[in-house]
């Protein structure tokens, strides 16, 4: 005998829209529906109103437009005369170049701080301690231009390397710490510098094989293999060799210089007497383009520099006339030369496939080698500084998660220390560390357009300042930017939820 | 007992040995020092390296800051004052620099006469939070802290007393409307009222009111634009705006996020991750340039206002996240118990979860705001002269041209101050609040 009530026969009444908790939630939902519509057309309404007061449109064909500004620190070709377009692409490269420096950066001071905090050397914990608590409690801001500051105010200028000033190279002369920029050693590329990647890459792909084969033995057998030391040797060894082999055949390979308007076998000083000036030709970053120019110097020959695309490009521009003096790469074959150059009895060496160029004073500033500008330094130290005690801190925390006696059991086991660490430890402590980590890295990202203060140029600066200052296209731009920084973030996160979907605990 | 070795052994010692202390290198300092700086030769090594660090820091600085110079009025004076006193070639602070600007360090160019007025704001600031930071105080004293903002924002920009008051009126009316209909015509109804009415009011009635008001009774003190704020002030103004009014809208955006309801989550969603994925300075920068776009023709407000409401919603998304976290932290149980006690679904957030789940997430909301109050520094973009603009503006005057570590030493330290101490406020609410499993 049951007795059920049956639901309720009578139809649907309005009133039921607000009491019934089945309808209700609709009615929420339609209304929050209907409120944001209305919102979104109100704005969209004044926007169109406001535009077409101010008589401007809503189109994105100023990328497209001569942008006409200089950028002093790019990644890929730039002149006043490219485009708005290349303009933001330009500034899009130096913030992830920015971004990617200052991850690394952070997380080795972050690991390092973190790992040191936990340290049983009290000075040491304290020490860390300090700069944690010094850095996180500081606007990035103030840390940017103190950094700044330091870089422009209180390093040397580069009049003081010379001889008698009190500034001097680090490094064994390498690196030169000035008011204008950090100068290092600029790489140059040679023959053979193809091969030496293709046999780093396929040493990478054999350390990839050899750990995997070392594990698998190990789950068979139990035999435990040098996974560390075969790592670091096919890292080295295949590279070192090839390096040193390409060095020994192609490197000491001589090849003549060219020049237009000279007598065979003349040697280059007479030559250079006997021109108003020298116009070399050679391919930026190969290494014949910097013995050429190591031998001009060596002979102070004044010269000047003409860039060219390749091999073909050098040949061009000698037949056009916009250099006489030439330095081929090593792929041409020197019948093809035109019939207006000779070989001058002075020679180069085609050089190893990679050689550096160190920094040398000359003038009033250093020439050769790589300029880091005082902008970048300043905002890769801050950023990385500031960004590396957040992370330092997410790594004590994700060490001191780990309970004591996962450490206690693993040496009950006979682990070794280090063992215990690498295998016990650090995989509980990483998955607890690598999420805040990210998004650490994340706030690194959008703390780069601070790059403003430094006047580095990234996206903000380029597309996002001069360009909306030039063109008028506020709306544009900013919505261009915002979406840049948007698609990054979405991008990062989405790695980390991957990651974390990977590392979390399988649970029933 | 003794007496049974008695005929075996010589002697017998019947009573115990006072304890002796340990050797003097196992005790005290020694032991200390050999214990947590000299235990090995890894250790030696570090703490050998550590005081390297530390001198070579402190042998950097501190002669710096302690010869500092404290009475001139401008860099060269200092200068001078340096060579004449001190050998030549040693470095000297000048912190003249300081007792000359530190008025416009803290206050910008707000009149001087009128100092008084944020500092009894702040006063009054100090006193509306006390009840809601510390339990022991009178209960009673909410009530002055929901009338101190309006006091407070009276007495910085001043003007006529009607015009905080009618704003005000619109919060009393949102109540008093949510008050008589919630038991006639049930809560949604009430509560699309109380937020629709004040609204309308502060559109059309409040401004008019307010103007009819001070012409009956004229209250006002001087008024104080915007323009003329600066300094810590600014940065304290921004700050603490944005922290009152951003956590309740995190809050109520972590709540829809967590909603089972499509359209409410999925705009929630969009709010946070769109204000999330962009950096400040891009938003602050929108407030400058295009809010005009967006607002109607010929409306014109204050740039301070747009900043705040700016960096207000940019920490709401990320107070929002971390309330979220603390949500889905509780266990199931909570929620379903709620539910089966038959609270409605606010009933249930205000009395059981959002009391557990918002103090699971106070390290991450202190965070929140120590970096808020951090971030005020980047209005200095937009034009509005906090202290780091200050600085360049106090570089940029001929008598302190070139002047740089004595003012990022005093702005660094001061905001190190104010961050610092909201952090250990935030584990001492943390250990407070700890209930159980100690």
């Amino acid at each position: 005998m049951t007795t059920t009530s049956d639901a309720p026969k009578a139809g649907f009444r309005p009133s039921q829209l607000i009491y019934d908790t089945r309808y209700r939630s609709l009615t929420i939902q339609v209304i929050a529906f209907i409120a944001l519509m209305l919102g979104l057309s109100w704005l969209v309404s004044n926007t169109i109103a406001n535009l077409s007061a101010l008589g401007k449109d809503f189109d994105f064909g100023f990328l497209g437009q001569r942008a006409g500004y200089d950028i002093n620190q790019r990644l890929i070709e730039y002149d006043s005369a490219s485009s708005h377009g290349r303009a933001a692409l330009v500034g899009i490269l130096n913030t992830l170049l920015i971004a990617v420096l200052g991850c690394a950066l952070a997380t080795v001071v972050g690991v390092l701080a973190g790992v040191l905090r936990l340290s049983k050397n009290w000075l040491v914990a304290k020490l860390m301690a300090v700069y944690v608590e010094g850095f996180r409690n500081i606007p990035v801001l103030l840390w940017i231009l103190l950094v700044f500051a330091l870089m422009t105010e209180a390093t040397p200028q580069p009049r003081d390397f010379r001889e008698g000033g009190d500034a001097s190279m680090i490094l064994g002369d390498t690196i030169a710490i000035t008011n204008r920029g950090v100068f290092i050693p600029a790489p140059f590329w040679g023959a053979g510098a193809g091969i030496l990647l293709a046999v780093f890459l396929v040493s990478l792909v054999a350390i990839f094989f050899w750990r995997r084969y070392a594990h698998r033995t190990q789950e068979q057998t139990g035999r435990i293999l040098p996974i560390g030391w075969g790592t670091l040797g096919l890292l080295i060894v295949p590279t070192a060799v090839a390096f040193l082999a390409l060095g020994m055949t192609s490197g000491r390979v001589t090849q003549p210089v060219l020049a237009t308007g000279a007598t065979e076998g003349m040697t280059l000083t007479d030559y250079a007497a006997s021109q108003q000036t020298i116009n070399a030709c050679a391919v930026p970053f190969s290494t014949e383009s910097l013995n050429l120019r190591r031998l001009m110097r060596s002979q102070e020959i004044r010269f000047n520099y003409v860039a060219v695309e390749d091999a073909a490009g050098a040949l061009a521009a000698l037949e056009a006339g916009n250099c006489n003096v030439l330095s081929l790469p090593a792929s041409v074959d020197l019948a093809t030369v035109p019939a207006g150059a000779v070989a001058l009895s002075d020679t180069i060496r085609r050089g190893m496939p990679v050689e550096f160029e160190r920094p040398v004073l000359g003038g009033f500033n250093f020439e050769g080698g790589l300029q880091l500008r005082n902008s970048l330094i300043a905002l890769w130290l801050a950023l990385s500084l500031y960004t590396g005690a957040f992370i330092a801190e997410n790594v004590r925390g994700g060490i001191l998660s780990v309970s004591k006696g996962q450490t206690e059991a693993a040496y009950a086991l006979g682990i070794k220390p280090s063992r215990t660490m690498r295998l016990v430890i650090l995989p509980q402590a990483l998955r607890v560390i690598i999420p805040p980590m990210i998004s650490q890295y994340l706030n690194l990202t959008k703390n780069s357009s601070l790059a403003i203060a430094v006047g580095y140029m990234d996206v903000r600066s380029t597309l996002g300042g001069i360009t909306i200052n030039q063109t008028g296209k506020e709306l544009e731009g900013m919505l261009l930017l915002g979406l840049f920084y948007l698609v990054t973030s979405l991008v990062i996160s989405s790695a980390m939820n991957l990651y974390n979907a990977s590392v979390k605990l399988k649970e029933r | 007992m003794s007496d049974t070795h008695a005929q075996t052994v010589s002697f017998v010692r019947e009573s115990m040995i006072p304890q002796s202390e340990p050797p003097a290198g196992n005790r005290g300092a020694v032991l200390w020092m050999r214990e947590n700086l000299f235990s090995g030769w890894f250790n030696i090594i570090t703490t050998l390296i550590s005081l390297y660090v530390i001198w070579w820091a402190l042998s950097h600085t501190m002669p710096w800051a302690l010869r500092g110079i404290w009475d001139a009025s401008s860099l060269s004076e200092c200068r001078e004052i340096r060579d004449a006193t001190l050998p030549e070639g040693t470095s000297a602070a000048c912190w003249a620099v300081l007792t000359d600007r530190w008025q416009q360090l803290m206050f910008g160019f707000y009149p001087r006469e009128l100092y008084w007025r944020p500092v009894l704001s702040l006063i009054i600031f100090l006193a509306a939070i006390a009840p809601v930071l510390f339990p022991h105080t009178p209960r009673k004293a909410l009530a002055l802290t929901a009338v101190s903002p309006f006091v407070m924002f009276w007495l910085l920009w001043g003007g006529s007393v009607w015009f905080p008051v009618s704003v005000a009126l619109g919060f009393v009316l949102g109540w008093a409307a949510w008050r008589a209909l919630a038991p006639l015509a049930g809560t949604l109804i009430a509560s699309i009222v109380a937020a629709a009415l004040p609204i309308i009011y502060w559109l059309y009635t409040a401004g008019p009111l307010a103007r009819e008001l001070e012409q009956a009774v004229s209250l006002s003190i001087e008024y104080v634009p915007s323009q003329d704020f600066g300094g810590f002030m600014l940065s304290f103004i921004i700050g603490i705006a944005g922290i009152i009014l951003s956590l309740p809208l995190g809050i109520l955006l972590a709540l829809g996020r967590q909603s089972d309801l499509f359209i409410i989550n999925k705009i929630s969603v969009g709010f946070i991750e769109i204000i999330r994925g962009v950096p400040l300075i891009v938003w602050l920068f929108t407030a400058s340039l295009l809010l005009n776009y967006f607002l109607p023709p010929g409306t014109n407000f204050d740039l301070m206002l747009r900043v705040i409401i700016m960096v207000t919603l940019f920490a709401a998304a990320y107070i929002a996240e971390v309330v979220r976290g603390g949500l889905a932290a509780l266990p199931k149980g909570q929620y379903e118990g709620a539910d089966s006690l038959g609270l409605s679904y606010w009933q249930s957030m205000r009395l059981i979860i959002l009391p557990q789940a918002l103090k699971i997430s106070i390290p991450g909301i202190v965070n929140t705001f120590i970096g808020l109050f951090k971030d005020t520094t980047l209005v200095v973009f937009i034009g509005l002269l906090d202290p780091i603009g200050l600085s360049n503006a106090i570089r940029a005057s001929t008598a302190w041209n070139g002047i740089y570590w004595e003012l990022f030493v005093f702005i660094g330290l001061l905001f190190f101050t104010c961050c610092f101490s909201m952090s250990r406020y935030s584990l001492y609410l943390e250990k407070k609040l700890q209930r159980g499993h100690k």
